[in-house]
């Protein structure tokens, strides 16, 4: 249980990894996630998206970027190694039905998450367009696994190295121009990318689904650190959503929640790119 | 750490002559002062997670239980939750009998040191002691609760807690949903009639609220653990990160693999917010939040714990129970400066332990009485910087019997606070209730049982918090005694 089947490097910080709990592997559906901890005493509990799932190895897909201590040690870990902890499938699993034409937007590490969510959207009969966008041509992830689940796939980057030079709402918007407008937008990727989409498509008024990836600690809805605002309502993201309606969602109190530790880690683990940054001011 | 008094002369010769004590009279018994429990230092607690209470010695509960009139009607029995015989416990210290004391307390409860501990004594079992009310003083009915613990510290330091017989095994395997207070009383009694018992726990660590939630220096995770060994030398298997609902369905253990009865004791795990602007602010948490990444995910010791705390100056705690007031204390050991309690009723309602109020208070929280939070103010950061308070009075008394608090119109004031901990209550944790559409639950989501805590579907029981709303470890351990008896029987047939 909870062994590393398989590891890869995907791109300079992202990291594939295939982990064997049949039990998880069993019961998840897109778009859920599960909560992992290295060490039983002192660890802290993160959650990540199920990227993926391979029924006759009893496995389950993490794809997963280093971007604090517990990912760093977890980009450490070999194939053979085993998980402390793992638990899930959480979250509700995304609503998957014939909607017509679904645009499915991924920037980022949010690829992953997305990556079930197409397979099963193409599956139900739906017209897929991907559109994959990152910094640049290296954290382009899952391409050819996406664009076999594709009708049609739109790659962005910042600084053009691959695909358009856009941001991915430039296509978005060109999509919502067209006749006929999608049915559905799923946009999965850092939260400001999720916001801006968000706001590309309300005036089209096509129904834009985000998920969310907040602060968590047990992710069953006992301890609601991860609450945001969704319209005049407050919801918990791990056992409400993680995926809600983009235009109701308070992206700018969620981005504010997530920087709650900001200052204390900053204090306790100042990493040599803060300190460069910070000389070159 | 404090020193308590030293015995007298008269106490001393209690102690060493039998004779003496055998011809004991009320009035002798009533003469005798309550032993004063010994304490860790208020100032030095203040930075460290050792128990607060540190229990008393052997003489201090042998006199202590010289208090104890042996009534013939004793009304403590009757207002345990589970019952248990407390004047014959009590009158076998008093003749230095412990193992004969712990044997009596085994018969009916199995975490007497966690109950010794943790249970609101003076609304039970002490609440019509007789002496008690003799002296027109709860505070001075005998310490039950610190006896009841004295006997359990003594049975499990000294390592003659033995491992219960199990009967033969039958073959039958049954399934507890949860590892708190209901699940491991359960786990117990089924195990004791040679049922096969696997435990599902959602967490990574063992307990349930022992461990997430009810903090070290009021009850050490050593204890927790010792008993939870017990289970496992018991041969109760234990799955942690397993959620049922999730992990698993509920009625696939019984129709897929192979369980013959569940019991489902997954607590009051949703934490209930005050509806009020700005509780979405950087630097409100709920109780269980602040808790539990304090006491499960270890952040107190912020060398060690990736798991991070928030840093507080001036903290606000909204609400009156026990879990505001480990929320509290727990804030001050985090180097909080200031701590205030916000509470809409008066002391006498709260609902807090008596002496976790009085040990609060110790450690220089402040206690704000008949105030509540209207608003949390944000600064451009979305970050706390202070809290909108209005001022109540009671009025008249409503279902709970308790007088009602009524806000003062137009009594608005500021308190400039960086961090509110909300510790109003929690409701039932949804979990279950998605995945288990046909199981009956009431309008908030608690399971619903009849008298044997039997559920509206076949071979599942429930109990604790699940089933009561948010309550106590002694009453979530009732009902799971309840349960065990069902489930047994539904097994015997």
């Amino acid at each position: 249980m909870n062994k590393i089947l398989f590891k890869q490097k995907l791109s300079d910080n992202v990291y594939l990894m295939r982990i064997h709990n049949p039990l998880i592997c069993n019961e998840r559906k897109a778009g859920q996630f599960i909560i992992l901890q290295l060490d039983d005493d002192f660890g802290e509990r993160i959650p990540l998206t199920i990227a993926d799932a391979d029924e006759k190895e009893g496995s389950i897909t993490l794809i997963f970027q280093v971007v604090g201590k517990t990912t760093d040690e977890l980009s450490r870990l070999n194939e053979g190694d085993k998980i402390a902890n793992l638990a899930g499938p959480l979250g509700s699993p995304t609503h998957i039905e014939k909607f017509g034409r679904v645009v499915c937007v991924g920037g980022g590490i949010g690829v992953a998450p997305l990556h079930p969510i197409v397979q099963a959207m193409k599956k139900a009969g739906n017209e897929v367009i991907t559109i994959l966008g990152a910094r640049n041509k290296d954290l382009i992830i899952l391409e050819k696994e996406m664009a076999a689940y594709s009708d049609k796939q739109i790659i962005c980057t910042d600084d053009g190295s691959y695909g358009l030079k856009a941001l991915v709402t430039q296509p978005l918007k060109e999509l919502c121009e067209e006749n006929p407008k999608p049915d559905l937008v799923i946009a999965i990727g850092p939260p400001i990318m999720m916001k801006f989409c968000s706001e590309t498509t309300r005036p089209y008024k096509v129904k834009t689904l985000v998920s969310l990836n907040t602060i968590m600690v047990d992710g069953t809805g006992m301890c609601g650190g991860c609450r945001v605002n969704i319209g005049n309502e407050v919801k918990f993201v791990c056992v409400d959503g993680p995926e809600f309606d983009g235009h109701l969602v308070d992206f700018d109190n969620m981005i504010a929640r997530l920087n709650s530790y900001k200052k204390i880690e900053q204090k306790s683990h100042k990493c040599n790119l803060d300190k460069y940054l910070e000389q070159k001011k | 750490m404090t020193t308590h008094k030293e015995l007298s002369e008269y106490e001393l010769s209690l102690l060493n002559d039998p004779e003496k004590r055998a011809s004991l009279k009320t009035k002798d018994r009533m003469a005798i002062p309550p032993q004063e429990m010994p304490h860790q230092n208020s100032v030095e607690r203040r930075n460290n997670l050792e128990e607060v209470a540190i229990g008393y010695t052997l003489e201090q509960a042998r006199i202590e239980a010289m208090r104890c009139l042996q009534c013939a009607k004793p009304k403590c029995i009757d207002d345990c939750p589970v019952n248990i015989n407390i004047p014959a416990f009590i009158k076998q210290i008093a003749e230095n009998n412990l193992p004969a004391a712990a044997e009596i307390l085994k018969e009916t409860t199995l975490l007497p040191a966690i109950c010794g501990r943790v249970c609101p004594q003076e609304s039970q079992c002490q609440k019509n002691c007789t002496v008690g009310k003799a002296l027109k003083d709860v505070d001075k009915s005998v310490a039950i609760g610190r006896l009841e613990r004295f006997v359990a510290d003594w049975e499990r330091t000294s390592n003659l807690a033995a491992v219960p017989k199990i009967k033969p095994e039958t073959g039958k395997k049954v399934a507890v949903i949860g590892s708190g207070p209901a699940g491991l009383v359960v786990a117990a009694d089924v195990r004791r009639e040679g049922h096969s018992v696997t435990i599902f726990e959602a967490f990574h660590k063992l307990g349930g609220v022992m461990r997430y939630g009810i903090p070290e220096f009021r009850l050490p995770n050593d204890i927790v653990d010792k008993e939870i060994d017990m289970l496992k030398q018991m041969g109760v298997e234990f799955r942690t990160n397993f959620i049922i609902g999730k992990t698993r369905k509920l009625q696939d253990l019984i129709e897929k693999d192979g369980y013959e009865a569940v019991f489902v004791g997954t607590g009051a795990g949703l934490p209930v917010f005050m509806n009020i602007e700005g509780e979405n602010l950087v630097g409100v948490f709920s109780a269980n939040e602040y808790l539990t990444r304090a006491n499960l995910m270890r952040a107190f010791d912020k060398t060690k714990a990736d798991t991070p705390i928030y840093e507080s100056e001036t903290v606000a705690v909204l609400g009156g129970g026990n879990v505001a007031m480990d929320a509290a204390r727990m804030a001050v050991r985090l180097g909080a400066k200031k701590v205030y309690v916000i509470y809409r009723r008066t002391e006498k309602e709260m609902p807090a332990r008596a002496e976790e109020v009085q040990h609060a208070k110790e450690e220089g929280i402040e206690f704000r009485f008949l105030e509540n939070a209207k608003r949390i103010i944000g600064d451009e950061n979305k970050r706390v910087k202070a809290i909108e308070c209005l001022r109540y009075e009671l009025g008249e008394p409503d279902e709970s019997g308790r007088r009602r608090p009524v806000k003062i119109e137009n009594s608005e004031f500021i308190l400039d606070v960086d961090t509110v901990i909300v510790a109003i209550g929690n409701n039932s944790n949804p979990l279950i209730k998605q995945s288990t559409p046909q199981i009956e639950t009431t309008r908030w989501g608690n399971i619903v049982v009849d008298n044997n805590q039997k559920t509206s579907m076949d071979r599942v029981f429930a109990g604790g918090d699940i089933v009561l709303g948010a309550a106590t470890v002694i009453l979530a351990m009732g009902e799971g005694k309840k349960a065990a008896e069902s489930i047994n029987k539904l097994l015997a047939s």
